[in-house]
């Protein structure tokens, strides 16, 4: 009855945040135990700490009832712990073989056996019910062949403890069963198993308990799973009840401010007609490659338009920088924050302020320090951004804030109309409902705005009118009466 | 102690440290270096750190870019010699002046260009062209010294202003200018926004390019200016002249907490940088310590800024 694995008052703190308040719960071998929880709740946070990428201020854990103080990865790994993390680490030029026992060749006085390395990752790959040739290099494999590499590293060192963080999120239906059968071996040859995922779902499919966790702390652990259902964990989770988290109400409409005709370029392809007026919220729904962040940066000017014209308030515009695009009162709130949006390494003020500050500048050369302060200030407390200061290194924020450091961007300058990719893409559903209420304000003071979203409840939930893009053109334009969800996937999926 | 006065001392500790540093050195060896701290010995060690002084202001820039510029040793050499053989041909020293600068700005124009709108490497073109232009300097040179005719010219690196050196002088007014293009214009924060996410600052709309081809050629004309003041200094031009000196301005930046990765860079660290480099060298020249331990002691100090600098980083 006891547990192979357990956290007891686990608690870490960073600066100015308690990402970790008193965990304690168990796990038993031969079981698969869900965590779930908003973003930044802590379960990755949770996962370092097992990993030993973290080391926490108080708590501990234990294994087999022996107390565990990870300092660092390797006695994690030598306690028999795998975490198989989003971003894989596999090094992609060697081969499928070298990875699986990396760091652990079989060798004769210092030289590689080759010959005891290919038939152990032949086995390995038998195990995990894989067919490809252990010569072949990673970097060849798909996302989810990458992951069975991964877990078969993990056996290979004989883990005893293996942690998924959100290992479905790039796979599709197929994989994800696949990985489900293997996941489930593994729990039959007696491993304790941590899955961690945001898809309600899957851990009703396949985990025997669970722990929801919100904002660093334990909330419940779940130990039937027959007792739970969806809507109690989401309640959990959030900490209230949540109706209708878009809150979408109908607004008037003006002017036409924008319009694409037939513009083509890279990744985009033909039927590229779309026009949007003042108050308006535009969506646009696809799967992956259909070729909308690809149409975002065409019209922002980062790559070649090769045919077709943009007009902002009727008069035609070209656009061939960011520089030109926002000069025409267009802006882009990019899908990749990280790399394209915040610059992490300064101040949040430097970030909201890096366009707009051209526009108060004294003897037209010299900064308005003062202006910008006051710039800063007034965003950081109209949009609720959560810092301890405006001098506050923008890396050091929550995904949404972040995201409303870069909303603050465009809003001080006079933009018009807003391309949004993924505005809510890893955010949590408290910042997501703000993002929607900045949407809907800027529409109601006659911004255009158009935004990208995989989400389909979402973008059809906050869409006047919804654009389905496939391979690279428009397939189909949807008022919002016409919205469900039947007819956008229909136009979406690909015509078999 | 309250949280915030606490976060202050952290703050002034993190961005300040290094001033702490130099403060402390200055006055032990004022206390223990016998001449050290003397008028005569302090004027001597501005006068060593002008060339590197001047070059730093625009190295701190391209560091802060998130990009290098070993080119400007030879560039120093390039402009020197240039200037001296206008002199020796044309008989002005205004003439000379100028082009001795331009052809400083030429090598840069030349990083920048290649660098932003061929996009090369920014390493390996400043290896490239540091190789061109030292050859270029021994070309032109005829692999001698260039001993300069007109004595006008040496007014340049010679004479005085208020009892100062001029190039002194000179060096601190560029400290002053760049501190504020760096702190109070948006070129300033534009060359730190690329720095720390080039991607981001362009979709930020900030043209990249344009910013980073200004900045190498601005690298461009301080090396040629320093060059000129070299030369003037010198009283000739040296095809030899300023070999290593890429390393040691760079090394300087890097003291004054300038980041390699780019992003993160302040005009007082790069002062107090210059001053660090020179102050030990001073030191050891007066404690009478032969050239090829100063390397020693030089790179050992340096090893340890940069190790500090980390440690100074994580702890955040």
């Amino acid at each position: 009855m006891s547990y192979y694995l357990e956290f007891k008052n686990i608690t870490k703190t960073f600066p100015g945040v308690k990402a970790l308040d008193q965990i304690s719960f168990g796990v038993k071998s031969g079981s698969i135990h869900g965590l779930v929880g908003e973003n930044g709740a802590g379960k990755s946070t949770l996962l370092h700490t097992l990993s030993g990428a973290l080391v926490p201020n108080q708590g501990e854990i234990l294994i087999d009832n022996q107390n565990m103080n990870f300092s660092n990865t390797k006695d994690a790994l030598d306690a028999g712990v795998a975490v198989i993390y989003q971003e894989l680490n596999l090094v992609p030029d060697m081969t499928v073989a070298e990875n699986l026992m990396i760091g652990n060749y079989p060798n004769k006085k210092g030289f590689v056996d080759h010959k005891e390395l290919r038939k152990k990752a032949e086995a390995q790959i038998k195990m995990l019910m894989e067919d490809f040739d252990p010569k072949v290099k990673v970097k060849k494999l798909s996302i989810a062949q990458k992951q069975m590499i991964e877990i078969g590293k993990a056996l290979m060192q004989d883990a005893k403890i293996i942690a998924f963080d959100e290992p479905t999120s790039s796979l599709s239906d197929r994989e994800i069963k696949h990985l489900f059968e293997i996941i489930e071996k593994l729990r039959n040859d007696g491993k304790a198993i941590i899955y961690v995922s945001h898809r309600m779902e899957e851990i009703f499919e396949i985990c025997d308990t669970c722990t929801v966790f919100r904002d660093g702390k334990h909330i419940e652990t779940f130990r039937k799973m027959e007792e739970v259902n969806h809507d109690l964990i989401v309640k959990k989770m959030v900490g209230r009840e949540l109706n209708d988290i878009y809150g979408y109400e109908e607004r008037d409409k003006g002017k036409e401010i924008f319009r694409v005709e037939n513009i083509r370029g890279k990744g985009v392809k033909r039927n590229i007609n779309l026009t949007v007026q003042e108050g308006e919220v535009v969506g646009i729904f696809g799967l992956v490659g259909a070729g909308r962040t690809e149409l975002f940066k065409l019209i922002y000017g980062l790559e070649n338009i090769e045919a077709g014209k943009i007009e902002v308030r009727g008069q035609e515009v070209s656009l061939n920088s960011p520089k030109e695009s926002i000069r025409n009162k267009i802006c882009l709130l990019p899908e990749d924050r990280k790399d394209e949006g915040i610059i992490g390494i300064r101040s949040v003020s430097e970030n909201i302020n890096v366009s707009s500050r051209r526009h108060h500048l004294k003897y037209n050369f010299l900064l308005d320090k003062k202006a910008e302060k006051e710039t800063a200030d007034k965003f950081i407390n109209d949009l609720d951004i959560k810092t301890p200061s405006r001098e506050q290194l923008t890396e050091n924020l929550s995904g949404g804030n972040q995201q409303k450091v870069i909303l603050s961007r465009w809003l001080s300058e006079d933009i018009d109309v807003f391309l949004m990719d993924e505005p809510t893409r890893g955010i949590d559903v408290g910042a997501k409902y703000e993002i929607y209420k900045i949407m809907y304000n800027l529409a109601s003071k006659g911004k255009g705005i158009i935004f990208i979203s995989s989400d389909l409840p979402e973008v059809m939930g906050v869409s006047d009118r919804l654009v389905v893009m496939r391979s690279g053109e428009i397939i189909g334009i949807l008022d919002r009466e016409e919205f469900t969800e039947e007819k956008i996937l229909s136009m979406a999926l690909p015509v078999s | 102690m309250t949280d915030t006065t606490k976060s202050k001392i952290k703050y002034l500790y993190t961005n300040y440290s290094i001033i702490l540093i130099f403060l402390i050195m200055f006055v032990l060896l004022s206390i223990f270096v016998p001449y050290f701290f003397t008028w005569r010995n302090m004027v001597g060690l501005a006068l060593s750190v002008v060339t590197i002084g001047l070059i730093a202001n625009t190295m701190m820039f391209a560091l802060a870019s998130g990009d290098f510029d070993l080119s400007v040793s030879s560039t120093v050499a390039f402009s020197g010699i240039t200037a001296a053989v206008i002199i020796n041909n044309t008989g002005s020293v205004g003439l000379g002046i100028l082009v001795g600068v331009l052809a400083g700005g030429l090598v840069g124009l030349i990083n920048g260009f290649s660098i932003a709108k061929l996009g090369l490497n920014a390493l390996i073109t400043t290896l490239a062209t540091q190789m061109i232009f030292r050859g270029m300097a021994f070309i032109f040179s005829n692999g001698r010294a260039v001993g300069i005719s007109q004595a006008g010219f040496f007014t340049l690196g010679n004479s005085m202003v208020f009892g100062i050196p001029t190039p002194i002088v000179i060096m601190v007014i560029f400290f002053a200018l760049f501190g504020i293009l760096l702190n109070n214009t948006v070129f300033g924060k534009n060359t730190l926004a690329i720095g720390g996410n080039t991607k981001a600052a362009e979709l930020a709309g900030i043209n990249v390019d344009l910013t980073k081809i200004i900045i190498f050629t601005a690298q461009g004309f301080m090396a040629g200016f320093a060059g000129v003041i070299l030369a003037s200094r010198m009283t000739s031009g040296q095809p030899n002249a300023a070999q290593g000196l890429e390393l040691d301005v760079i090394s300087a930046c890097v003291l004054g907490g300038v980041s390699l990765n780019g992003g993160i860079a302040t005009m007082s660290g790069v002062v107090v940088g210059v001053l660090i480099m020179g102050m030990i060298s001073n030191a050891l020249n007066l404690l009478n310590v032969a050239t090829f331990y100063q390397y020693v002691v030089r790179g050992s100090v340096l090893l340890i800024a940069i190790y500090l600098d980390i440690l100074k980083q994580r702890s955040k």
